[in-house]
């Protein structure tokens, strides 16, 4: 199945992560209003930047990023900062609230490079990616001149070999001994802290020939947040959607969408299809939300209130084809939740598979009004007919 | 005939004590498994749902003849269990649990090159030859035997497509879920090879996901290698592409990887690919 809540953490969050590995990170410290911003770009003394801390990218084109040459300056644009919404391409138009900023020193940046390390699920190895194009959006590079791209697969089982490095090193004009300490530390970080992405960008080298982490960027692999209690802390709740937060309590899989048709499935691949059809039948989804294989009557009553606690659904319809999960299970569900929310919204209705006659009784048998269907064809026509 | 397995086939249940385990065991001895062994380290020599069980796959095989094993392990432990079958010398291992994380299989997957022994999964709902053996958690009873083979990448979504086919009364020869996970262990080409090989199947349906390139390569290998007519289906194509994976993953894929790039891949080689999920089946009505 998908992973489609990939956990987040902030820049410089990120950094510390990295730094305790042995990643060079500029000094920086993370303040929440404009007086510490002063106080601690006067301890610095000389040039800071000053960097908004959302989760969303591209925060330089939307002014999330400034340079400031005295502690007066710093303190201007923390308070412009802090408290406003910083609207990137990545956050959507309604921008994000910035609720911290990151103080760092200055640095004389002589070249800006890129670095990072991903899982190539065709090789089935990491794969560490460098290229001198630094400072920019990779995907663009990766687009007009793929061959500025280094590539390195990496044998999970040995990790990243100091060869490796050496090749990408002086592929990238740098002297090995400028990055071995920190690319080792890095595909070290990547593999401990089980990773999914992890990203230096840019990865810079300055006058006196240094070379450090000046922005990172850290997605981790969900399945395994259970041996990173330490990460799990790092989950900032502002940063997310209200009702995918109240969902992921619950452990069901949801995200809010754009349309007004609300949709429970169970499985993440069925879920996808279902939205597929929805789009189809000239509808749009609200959500995608799976109950996963073996909810209870209690978890498919959570998933229902929280479809129709988005205010924009106008009709819910709910996709069960039953394996592990029994049909009469969801129907009992959803005839405890429309009772307890008094929902007035048309609810189409849809089972398949594992007790598909007592699940079908149910729904008959309670006093609601149901409507339902035969078939995803048919499920997906009425449930766009009813949402208007 | 059918592919990888038969009524012959001996499993042993890895984690037959627990819940998923115990109960998924007894359903596919009722479906009419040959389920000889389950293991649960520290309670060998007891008696599990009338299954002798071991503290070890090795002394399952030994004792039973066990020649596929089918995991319920949680996700901390189900790499171990993995490898442990491998070493027991499985010729199959189908491993059902979900959220096994992403470094313990590159390793697994490493470790098992050249072993002889084959993967399925992890995430996955396994493999079923109807009315010979079900190895997995699909409900038995919406298959029947038949001359289509069914790959997918999901679990439900498989269901979906046999529910479709056999509403039709076209039965399967063999159905499996390869998972959903990054990395699998067999993919869609082994699958798509066995099906060409095997006499009893006419027809394929290939159920894709939207993310990485495994469904491009089996488009390629379709067109060069399959003389058998194969019904295609891929599931995300409205998925918001902001939330897929993160954006360096569609650079090491060239670009590839959303549902209408692999559509297109599937239709140039010859695949005819449904655009509604309800199609499947009368796509395979059509093709045969």
């Amino acid at each position: 199945m998908l992973h489609l809540t990939l956990m987040k953490i902030h820049e410089f969050q990120a950094k510390q992560l990295l730094a305790k590995y042995g990643v060079t990170v500029p000094e920086g410290k993370v303040v929440r209003s404009s007086a510490e911003a002063y106080e601690v770009a006067r301890r610095f003394g000389g040039t800071v930047a000053v960097k908004a801390q959302i989760h969303a990218g591209g925060r330089g084109k939307g002014g999330g990023i400034k340079i400031a040459g005295t502690p007066e300056e710093a303190e201007r644009y923390a308070s412009e900062m802090i408290g406003s919404r910083l609207i990137t391409p990545q956050t959507g138009p309604e921008g994000s609230t910035v609720r911290m900023a990151l103080i760092e020193r200055g640095l004389d940046i002589k070249r800006e490079f890129y670095l990072g390390i991903i899982i190539d699920r065709s090789e089935g190895k990491p794969v560490v990616m460098a290229s001198s194009e630094g400072g920019v959006e990779i995907e663009e590079v990766a687009r007009k001149s793929p061959e500025l791209i280094l590539k390195e697969h990496i044998d999970p089982a040995t990790g990243l070999q100091p060869y490796q490095i050496r090749k990408l090193a002086y592929k990238l004009g740098l002297v090995p001994r400028q990055v071995s300490g920190l690319m080792t530390a890095f595909y070290r970080a990547f593999e401990a802290l089980d990773c999914s992405l992890a990203e230096i960008n840019p990865l810079i080298e300055t006058g006196d020939g240094q070379v450090l982490a000046l922005d990172a960027k850290i997605n981790f692999d969900d399945s395994a947040l259970f041996r990173h209690p330490e990460i799990v802390e790092m989950r900032d709740f502002d940063e997310e959607e209200p009702l995918e937060i109240e969902a992921s309590r619950y452990g069901l899989n949801y995200i809010k969408l754009d349309g007004n048709v609300g949709c429970m499935v169970n499985g993440a691949g069925l879920a996808m299809a279902t939205m597929d059809i929805i789009k189809l039948a000239g509808g749009s989804p609200a959500n995608f939300l799976d109950v996963g294989g073996g909810a209870s009557v209690e978890q498919v009553k959570n998933a229902f209130m929280i479809l129709v606690a988005d205010a924009s659904v106008k009709a819910v319809l709910i996709n069960i084809f039953g394996g592990i999960m029994r049909c009469d299970t969801v129907a009992e569900g959803v005839v405890q939740a429309v009772q307890d929310v008094g929902v007035e919204l048309p609810v189409v209705v849809r089972l398949e598979g594992t007790n598909v006659d007592r699940g079908r009784e149910i729904l008959n048998s309670s006093s609601l009004d149901f409507i339902v269907a035969e078939g995803m064809g048919d499920a997906a026509r009425k449930v766009v007919a009813a949402a208007g | 005939m059918a592919i990888w397995v038969d009524k012959d086939t001996r499993v042993v249940v890895q984690g037959i004590t627990g819940r998923e385990g115990s109960f998924h065991a007894r359903l596919c001895k009722e479906y009419g498994t040959k389920i000889v062994a389950g293991v649960t380290p520290g309670k060998g020599g007891t008696v599990h749902e009338g299954i002798p069980v071991y503290n070890s796959v090795m002394e399952a095989v030994e004792k039973e003849q066990a020649d596929a094993s089918v995991i319920f392990v949680p996700p901390p432990f189900a790499a171990d269990a993995i490898l442990e079958a491998v070493d027991a010398g499985v010729r199959l291992v189908v491993c059902i649990t979900e959220g096994v994380p992403v470094f313990d299989m590159l390793k697994v997957a490493d470790s098992m090159k050249d072993k002889g022994t084959r993967l399925i999964g992890p995430n996955c709902p396994g493999i079923i030859s109807p009315g010979k053996c079900k190895i997995g958690i699909m409900p038995g009873k919406i298959h029947i035997e038949g001359p289509i083979g069914v790959i997918s990448r999901s679990g439900t979504l498989t269901y979906e497509a046999v529910g479709q086919l056999t509403s039709r009364g076209l039965g399967q020869s063999t159905s499996l879920g390869i998972g959903g996970d990054p990395i699998t262990g067999t993919g869609f080409i082994d699958a798509l090879e066995a099906f060409e090989q095997d006499e009893e199947t006419t027809a394929v349906v290939m159920i894709g996901e939207i993310g990485g390139t495994a469904e491009e390569e089996a488009a390629e290998y379709i067109q060069a290698n399959l003389s058998k007519p194969v019904v295609g289906f891929i599931a995300g194509q409205t998925a918001p592409p902001g939330r897929r994976m993160g954006h360096a993953g569609a650079i090491i894929s060239q670009g590839k990887g959303t549902a209408a790039e692999k559509m297109s891949k599937l239709r140039e080689c010859g695949v005819h690919v449904v655009e509604s999920p309800a199609d499947i089946g009368s796509a395979i009505a059509d093709v045969i």
